[in-house]
C-alpha cells in the first residue's frame, strides 16, 4: 500500500499511535505534503463522516480520528505554511449571548480542526458585539453560532442581525446549529447553513467555502 | 429531607428512605419534530397523549416543556399544563427557561409543582427564586453557572452549595430544592459519568438534598443508548439519585431492581407486579 493510502487508512481505523510516524515516514520519501493532506487525510476523514452518518461508528471514535487527522496537520502545517497554502477555511465559532452550553460546540471545534481549518473559538455567552467585532476584524469565511436553549435561540437570529446592520452580512458565511435549532429555523432567519451535527457542520463548512 | 409534591388530588413523597420517584422527560419538544410542529400548531393532543403513556408506564411526576422556535411559551405552557391535569392526576414539573412562562403556568397550577429550573447563573436565581418562594413550590437546581459547566466534583458540588445557600437565604426550605449534578454525553469526555457520579456522592453527603438527574445525556453519540443509560442510572441511584427524569417506560424496570436491591421495596411487592404486567 502506498503511504498516501496508508494515512488515509489510518484515519479511518483510528491508528492515532501510528498517524505521526506514517506521516514523517511520506514525507522522507518526499511525498509532497499538500498531497499527504488533499490525498490522505481529507479522503479519510471523508469515509469517517460517512460511516458516522450510517451509524457504522460512534462519536467517541468520529472525535479520535479527528484527532488523529489533528496530530498528521500538526506535522504538515509548518511545511504548508512555507508553501503559502491556504487553510481548509478560518471559522471563528461560539455560544450565543446568555447561554453557557459548550460541549457541543466544542464538539465542533474539534471536528473542524480536526478537518484542517483554522478555528477561532470564541467560547460561551458571547456578546452579540463580540461576533460582530471578530467577523470585522479577521478575514473568516464562516462564523459558527451555538445555542442549546430555546430562550437564547433567538441570540442566533440577533447576531445575524446585528451582522447585516454592521454591513458585514456578506464578509462571512454563516452556520448554526445546537439542540433547538432546525433546518427551517436556520432558513427562517437567514442563515447560510445549518449543521444538524458536528460532521453535518464540517461538511456545510467544506461546501460554503466551496462555493 | 423529604419534598413534597401534589396536585389537586396526588401527593408524592420524595425521600431516600421510599421507592426511587419517576419523573417522565417526554413531554419536551428537544429532538421530537413532530412534537415541536404540534406545539407550533397550539395542538395539545400529543402532549395528552404522551402524559396518558407515561403515567399508565409508571411516572410518579410529569415534566412539561413546551419550549421550540415559533413557540410562544407564556401563552402554551400554561395550556399544557391544563391539557396534562386533563387526562392524568400526578403532580408536574413545570419546565422552561422562561421565568415569564413559568410563571404563567404557576398561576393555572393546583397544588404544589417543581419548578425545572434554576441554575447558579446569577440572572436565573434572581428571576426564579422569588418564584419558588412566591408560589411555594420545589425548584431543580442545575449544578451550573456564569462560567458554565465545570468538569469536576468540587466545582460542580460548590455550584450545588450556592444554589442552596441562596434559596435558604430568601426563605425556601432546603427540602424544597432537588439538585441536578448533570449528566454530559460520555461519548464527548470519558470523564463526564465519573464526574457526575462523584459529584452525586458530594451534594448527597455535604447537603443532604433530594437529588434528580436527566440521565440520557450520557449516552448520546453511543450505540445501545439504553442499556449504558440503564447502568447510569443504577449507579446514579445507589450514589443518591432518588427523583431521576427518564423515559420511563424504558427505564423503570431496571430503577425497580435498583429499589429492589437497595431495599426500598418492602417484600418486592413492586418488582414482581411489574413483572407480572409485562
Amino acid at each position: 500500500m502506498n503511504k498516501v493510502k496508508q494515512i488515509s487508512e489510518a484515519i479511518v481505523q483510528l491508528k492515532w499511535d501510528e498517524i505521526a510516524a506514517l506521516t514523517n515516514e511520506a514525507l522522507e520519501a518526499e511525498v509532497p505534503a499538500l498531497e499527504i493532506l488533499n490525498q490522505g487525510l481529507v479522503p479519510g476523514m471523508s469515509v469517517v463522516g460517512t460511516k458516522f452518518r450510517n451509524g457504522e461508528i460512534f462519536l467517541p471514535e468520529v472525535l479520535l480520528s479527528a484527532r488523529t487527522m489533528k496530530t498528521a496537520l500538526e506535522i504538515l502545517t509548518p511545511i504548508l505554511s512555507q508553501q503559502d497554502t491556504p487553510s481548509m477555511g478560518r471559522v471563528a465559532i461560539g455560544t450565543v449571548k446568555g447561554d453557557i452550553h459548550d460541549i457541543g460546540k466544542n464538539i465542533v471545534v474539534s471536528m473542524l480542526e480536526g478537518n484542517g481549518f483554522e478555528v477561532m473559538d470564541l467560547g460561551i455567552d458571547v456578546d452579540t458585539e463580540r461576533f460582530v467585532e471578530v467577523v470585522r476584524d479577521n478575514n473568516l469565511q464562516i462564523l459558527g453560532l451555538s445555542a442549546l436553549l430555546t430562550s437564547t435561540m433567538p441570540m442566533i437570529e440577533e447576531t445575524i442581525k446585528a451582522l447585516e446592520k454592521a454591513g458585514l452580512g456578506q464578509k462571512v458565511q454563516v452556520i448554526v446549529g445546537g439542540a433547538p435549532v432546525t433546518q427551517a429555523y436556520a432558513d427562517q432567519i437567514g442563515a447560510d447553513g445549518y449543521g444538524a451535527d458536528a460532521v453535518a457542520a464540517v461538511e456545510k463548512a467544506r461546501d460554503l467555502i466551496a462555493t | 429531607m423529604e419534598t413534597r409534591l401534589s396536585s389537586t388530588t396526588k401527593e408524592v413523597l420524595i425521600s431516600d428512605k421510599e421507592p426511587t420517584i419517576l419523573i417522565g422527560e417526554r413531554i419536551n419538544p428537544s429532538g421530537k419534530q413532530k412534537l415541536v410542529a404540534a406545539l407550533q400548531a397550539g395542538n395539545l393532543e400529543l402532549v395528552r397523549k404522551e402524559a396518558l403513556a407515561q403515567v399508565q408506564a409508571g411516572a410518579d411526576i410529569l415534566d412539561v416543556n413546551v419550549g421550540a422556535a415559533g413557540v410562544d411559551e407564556v401563552t402554551l405552557l400554561p395550556q399544557a399544563v391544563q391539557a396534562v391535569t386533563d387526562v392524568v392526576d400526578v403532580p408536574l414539573c413545570l419546565d422552561s427557561s422562561n421565568p415569564a412562562a413559568l410563571e404563567s403556568a404557576l398561576k393555572v397550577y393546583h397544588g404544589k409543582p417543581l419548578i425545572n429550573s434554576v441554575t447558579g447563573e446569577e440572572h436565573r436565581l434572581v428571576k426564579v427564586l422569588p418564584l419558588v418562594k412566591k408560589y411555594k413550590t420545589a425548584v431543580i437546581g442545575l449544578t451550573m453557572d456564569d462560567e458554565g459547566i465545570p468538569n469536576n466534583p468540587e466545582r460542580r458540588a460548590a455550584i450545588a452549595h450556592k444554589i442552596v445557600e441562596r434559596a435558604e437565604a430568601s426563605g425556601i426550605p432546603r427540602e424544597d430544592i432537588i439538585i441536578d449534578c448533570l449528566s454530559l454525553s460520555i461519548g464527548a469526555d470519558n470523564e463526564a459519568g465519573l464526574v457526575t457520579i462523584e459529584t452525586i456522592g458530594k451534594v448527597k453527603a455535604e447537603l443532604g438534598v433530594n437529588l434528580t438527574l436527566g440521565a440520557s445525556n450520557i449516552s448520546f453519540g453511543l450505540p445501545d443508548r439504553n442499556l449504558l443509560n440503564s447502568a447510569f442510572l443504577v449507579t446514579a441511584i445507589i450514589a443518591g439519585v432518588n427523583c431521576p427524569i427518564v423515559d420511563v417506560a424504558k427505564a423503570r424496570p431496571i430503577i425497580l431492581a435498583a429499589d429492589l436491591i437497595l431495599g426500598r421495596d418492602k417484600h418486592a411487592r413492586r418488582y414482581i407486579e411489574a413483572y407480572r404486567q409485562r
